[in-house]
């Protein structure tokens, strides 16, 4: 059966993430989610961390989810999981578990609870080689909070905290290569992927959950709100990001790293700037320099993505 | 020589026994002084084949509460252990723990916050908790660091309690002091603790459930009170437990333990070792015709108020001894005392002792109870600079 097939089947009947919840119009967020869910062929528990996805799901004594779902706190989703994984493996040795399946530990989680807060959490739970699947969605920046900068926010763009003005371009730093420190972790699966290739994303679910150990997804997820577009044309937003290079497709198996889409014609950097708000005042002629130092760091990072793609040093 | 049964150990090796005994399903750790020794001996029993345990080593204190949350809702049987500077760094998720009703058993060696840095014993870790909803028990000697132990599994898990239960021991003086402990059988208390069973396992994903939701005005306030109506249950599961656990062991407990209080006039009230100390004075006190006696707080949370006010009806002064400060306001016990005595007509004292592990000597219970005693017993120098 074809991926798509597969994917409408499982979202058929009894969906794992409901409609109904309150997530904004356009949000890749829910697209992200039931593209992963439906990728399984065996149960899962979610595992979330504090974020939209958490109070737009499960205001009380409402819920989206019909599958077991659950939250602790903010920076701690992954040491979470860990624990449901840990005990799932006690419990099956003492035949304690009503199934005979193994269930699958998903983790959702924002950029804030991964790049930044849940770092720590994430590391150690990566270290210990959990039997889990993190995946990020990451819309690169606090959106829950009011669109407050994050370690994922690119070099540039404006927030609430990182506001552009009169004596600013917006974030003066480079976000953090959070794919990069999790295959640091020497973890059976890493990769990159976005909400709008679902056919990529849904392939690297598969790989993960196959992958015996810990693995990673991070996932450019868009937030009309705190991008400023459009919800009708979130998913070209996310192609710009990954026809520009400014996010690419790729996959780290076992150290190896694999490129898994190449843009027939890569676009200039300014195709994914203007499409969205906050990096609008980018645009303006005295700004020039920091879109070429975004371009110029683009093109670094892609000719050292492709080195490592061919087993070379990076640098 | 020794009585049959009686082993020398410390109380973080009589806790480690309980744990090896009770064999829970997931044990998330990480170290911190003086707990060390608890998650060692257990981590050499798993490493020998003596318990079964999943045990994780987390990178933080956070961390292994978070994954002992994630442990016990899935299903699993959940203990875990730290002190001081690792219950603070947990305690955001140690509220979590209650309010999910995640029955976690934690053994807590009580040390002094920093700062400064300090690795001895006062109890200002247990009251930088207070308010989380968990259950406080408080050991006077190793032998009941181990029997409350064995007995926390059975109060946490109680279908109308479901809470964290903590069992604290004094840091050094009880983790690391040896003294003769009787250990019950192993099949005695794998018996007596049984195997968990959750009402809501996460890992049924025949029944899914949605755990930690977020609650708005309009029902987190009758959440917090549900909360809050289970952890005063504990006082009757608490009592009812121990009424069990004697038959087994032959060793009483309850909330509280009355010691030489009847006809009484002046008694104090205490957590911890402090009142095997207090003990040895009410003994020779008693013996030179002092009417004085002790009362010790097992059950610090839930705080058997009514039971307390019942038992020091009769004494006409009343002395609160708190191992941990409360700058600017009323000292944690001494605040409990008040509200559960006012009215009645006893006068009330109240001092603070021992914070950062400084000694309390026989002698300065003597003072205390000849009302002779600095409100800071043991403080050189003014209470205050000038």
């Amino acid at each position: 059966m074809s991926r798509l097939k597969t994917l409408v089947r499982n979202e058929a009947g009894v969906p794992q993430l409901g409609g109904g919840h309150a997530l904004c119009q356009g949000c890749g967020v829910p697209l992200v989610v039931r593209t992963v869910l439906n990728t399984f062929t065996k149960p899962v528990v979610v595992v979330n961390a504090t974020g939209c996805l958490e109070v737009a799901t499960t205001r009380f004594p409402a819920t989206a989810w019909n599958v077991p779902w659950l939250h602790v706190a903010f920076e701690n989703a992954a040491a979470v999981a860990s624990g449901v994984e840990s005990a799932q493996r006690a419990l099956r040795r003492r035949h304690a578990l009503p199934m005979e399946e193994e269930v699958a530990v998903v983790v959702f989680s924002g950029d804030g609870g991964t790049y930044d807060i849940g770092l720590q959490a994430l590391s150690g739970a990566l270290e210990r080689g959990h039997r889990l699947l993190f995946v990020c969605y990451d819309n690169e920046g606090y959106m829950n909070t009011g669109i407050q900068r994050s370690g994922a926010t690119p070099f540039g763009a404006s927030t609430t905290t990182s506001p552009s003005g009169e004596a600013s371009f917006g974030k003066a730093q480079q976000r953090k290569d959070m794919t990069a420190i999790a295959v640091a972790h020497h973890v059976p699966y890493a990769a990159q992927a976005t909400a709008s290739h679902w056919h990529d994303l849904s392939a690297k679910v598969e790989r993960a959950a196959a992958a015996g150990g810990p693995a990673f997804l991070n996932v450019l997820t868009d937030c009309p709100v705190g991008w400023g577009h459009e919800p009708r044309v979130s998913l070209h937003v996310l192609n710009a990001a990954v026809d520009s290079l400014f996010w690419p497709l790729y996959e780290v198996v076992d150290g190896r790293y694999r490129l898994t889409y190449q843009p027939d014609t890569v676009v200039p950097i300014e195709d994914w700037l203007r499409s969205q708000k906050r990096f609008a005042h980018l645009l303006r002629p005295e700004h020039a320099a920091v879109v070429e130092e975004i371009q110029r760091r683009v093109d670094a990072d892609w000719e050292g993505l492709l080195r490592r793609c061919q087993g070379g040093d990076p640098t | 020589m020794i009585e049959t049964g009686l082993r020398l150990m410390t109380g973080g090796e009589a806790v480690a026994e309980a744990m090896r005994q009770i064999d829970p399903d997931v044990v998330p750790v990480y170290p911190i002084t003086p707990q060390t020794p608890i998650i060692q001996t257990f981590a050499k029993f798993v490493a020998n084949g003596r318990a079964h345990s999943e045990i994780v080593n987390v990178e933080s204190e956070h961390s292994a509460m978070s994954a002992a949350i994630g442990a016990a809702l899935a299903g699993a049987r959940t203990m875990t252990a730290t002190s001081s500077q690792g219950l603070a760094l947990m305690a955001e998720v140690v509220y979590i723990a209650a309010a999910m009703r995640a029955p976690i058993v934690m053994a807590l060696g009580n040390r002094a916050l920093s700062g400064p840095i300090n690795i001895h014993c006062d109890h200002s870790d247990s009251m930088l908790i207070r308010d989380s909803g968990v259950v406080q028990l408080f050991a006077e000697n190793a032998q009941e660091a181990y029997d409350l132990t064995v007995l926390a599994p059975r109060l946490a898990e109680h279908p109308d309690v479901l809470l964290p239960v903590l069992v604290c021991q004094d840091g050094f003086t009880i983790t690391h002091s040896a003294e003769p402990v009787e250990l019950l059988e192993d099949e005695d208390v794998a018996e007596f603790t049984g195997d968990y069973a959750a009402p809501h396992p996460v890992l049924d994903t025949a029944r899914p459930t949605t755990q930690g939701p977020f609650a708005m005005p309009d029902f987190y306030f009758e959440l917090r009170r549900q909360q809050a109506c289970a952890l005063e249950f504990g006082l009757e599961a608490l009592t009812e437990l121990a009424t069990e656990y004697e038959v087994l062991s032959g060793r009483g407990y309850g909330p509280l333990e009355a010691y030489r209080l009847d006809d009484a006039e002046r008694a104090i009230v205490a957590l911890g070792s402090s009142a095997g100390t207090i003990k040895d004075v009410v003994d020779e006190l008693r013996d030179e015709g002092e009417p004085v006696g002790l009362l010790k707080i097992v059950s610090f949370r839930p705080f058997p108020a009514e039971r307390a006010a019942a038992l020091l009806r009769e004494v006409g002064s009343v002395i609160v001894l708190d191992r941990a400060d409360s700058p600017g306001g009323a000292a944690p016990l001494h605040a409990e005392l008040a509200a559960a005595l006012y009215g009645s007509g006893s006068e009330l004292h109240g001092h603070v002792y021992g914070l950062g592990g400084r000694d309390l000597h026989p002698e300065d219970i003597r003072r205390i109870f000849a009302g002779e005693a600095e409100r800071y017993v043991g403080l050189r120098g003014a209470a205050c600079p000038a």
